[in-house]
């Protein structure tokens, strides 16, 4: 990537943001609500707002921290920012985008592993079944974080109550949904 | 006419008693349900945050088989798989070209004729109209209604209800009986998909709501999606770390609580698959 301005406004990363998203986010204006009404906003090294901002400055070094932050992992696309938005900012849609891409550059923040962890578990556990399989989303996100004791109490009591299958439900046409996965998966790092 | 209707992977498993108590209730008013032959999960918020293209070609799988078997009209009680499937029918509507990648690339039959139903306006349509002289043991409690974030967000797209103080739960269990709170939490995240990767935030977000609820008189907690029902009830140990204390106030699917009112078992309504004890 260029750091040369005129070059970068046609070439950054929010002009993919806009081509892949249709979100401008030149039309922020910095109120603030989305930081002040987001619920993970103190748990983010930037805030809604503050990724907005980056992005409007087309500043290559600052691009590459919102692709790096802990904050596009960390939000949960309750979409409480879109609905506050006076500019109707689809910032949830954008996060979507931004994930992917930092997936897909291998710049996945590390504080996200657990996230980005538990995300590729459930979607390997459809991939195989069609449906999620609990047990085996634990299983697989265990070995992945080496997180084995997290948790470990509660699979007991959810066999108790009956909240766990045993053994997984498999829907018949698996190999239509593991072709999407693999279709999909062709241009992404999932 | 029949009703389709999709499940999801939580009213499966972890969350079988919301799948329980919504068919009881259809029982009741004798709604005639089908499920979806063969159905796959929605992707849910995995596929969104990771691979854009699944994350539409799932759900689009869903409606494809419902409008192979033949229904008009789905169901979708979980909140979350709600969403998905409304999102990916708008999104597929508005762009003919990721309509291609999506639906062509993936062999599907789909038009997107299916109207998608979530839980309140299923019952809005087909029970509370007949509710009449059906309450026979009426909810007469304080309770909270809890819409989370899904089932009202993003409104230019789900166009249902309000979305930061939305009504129609509060006005459905007014019907059984019960007193609906004032209170400030109602649109805000329970930590959702953050529940396994995160649990300290999710005791945190939900800790908010469980003690809002218990600061104004709430009796019980009423929701409509099964990952709120996980977070505010699953994970009560985290809340109480989070909060300082003991807070035993249960979490209820809208459709147990209704089913109460109706006077069906509560066994059949799945109450004692709950961690926090259903006193009410």
């Amino acid at each position: 990537m260029s750091s040369d301005p005129h070059h970068s406004i046609i070439s950054g990363l929010s002009s993919d943001v806009l081509e892949h998203t249709e979100v401008k986010v030149s039309k922020c204006y910095q109120c603030g609500k989305c930081s002040a009404g987001c619920p993970l906003s103190e748990e983010m090294d930037f805030p809604p707002s503050v990724i907005m901002r980056m992005l409007q400055t087309d500043n290559p070094d600052l691009e590459e921290k919102v692709l790096r932050s802990f904050s596009i992992w960390v939000c949960l696309t309750c979409e409480m920012c879109f609905a506050r938005c006076p500019m109707s900012i689809d910032i949830p849609k954008m996060m979507d985008y931004l994930r992917e891409r930092s997936l897909k550059e291998k710049k996945a923040n590390p504080k996200a592993k657990e996230i980005v962890a538990f995300h590729k578990s459930f979607l390997d556990s459809i991939k195989y079944t069609g449906r999620l399989y609990e047990i085996g989303l634990f299983i697989d996100y265990k070995a992945r974080t080496l997180k084995i004791l997290d948790d470990l109490a509660l699979a007991p009591k959810m066999l108790k109550r009956g909240k766990l299958n045993i053994f997984p439900e498999l829907i018949k046409d698996r190999s239509g949904v593991a072709e999407m996965f693999k279709k999909s998966s062709k241009k992404n790092n999932t | 006419m029949t009703l389709g209707f999709y499940p999801g992977c939580s009213l499966k498993g972890s969350s079988r008693e919301y799948a329980e108590s919504v068919l009881a209730v259809a029982k009741a008013f004798d709604v005639e349900i089908e499920e979806i032959t063969d159905w796959n999960c929605c992707g849910a918020t995995a596929a969104h945050n990771l691979n854009k293209e699944l994350s539409l070609a799932l759900p689009a799988r869903i409606l494809s088989l419902a409008e192979k078997q033949g229904l008009k009209e789905i169901v979708v009680p979980c909140a979350a798989c709600y969403s998905r499937l409304t999102v990916t029918k708008h999104e597929l509507s508005k762009d003919p070209l990721l309509k291609a990648t999506v639906i062509e690339a993936n062999g599907l039959d789909y038009s997107g004729s299916v109207s998608i139903l979530n839980i309140i306006q299923m019952l809005d349509k087909y029970i509370t109209p007949n509710l009449g002289g059906r309450v026979v043991k009426p909810f007469d409690h304080k309770v909270a209604c809890y819409y989370g974030c899904l089932l009202v967000r993003p409104h230019e797209i789900l166009k249902f209800d309000r979305e930061e103080d939305p009504q129609s739960m509060d006005i459905l269990m007014l019907k059984t009986g019960a007193t609906p709170i004032d209170w400030a939490y109602k649109t805000e995240c329970c930590g959702a998909g953050l529940s396994v990767s995160r649990t300290s935030s999710v005791g945190r977000l939900s800790g908010k709501i469980i003690e809002d609820a218990k600061d104004r008189g709430a009796e019980a907690v009423i929701v409509a999606c099964p990952m709120c029902h996980s977070n505010l009830d699953m994970r009560r140990d985290a809340i109480n770390t989070f909060l300082g204390e003991k807070v035993d106030i249960p979490v209820l699917y809208i459709t147990q609580a209704l089913g109460l009112a109706l006077g069906i078992d509560r066994k059949k309504l799945g109450l004692q698959r709950h961690f926090v004890k259903v006193t009410v």
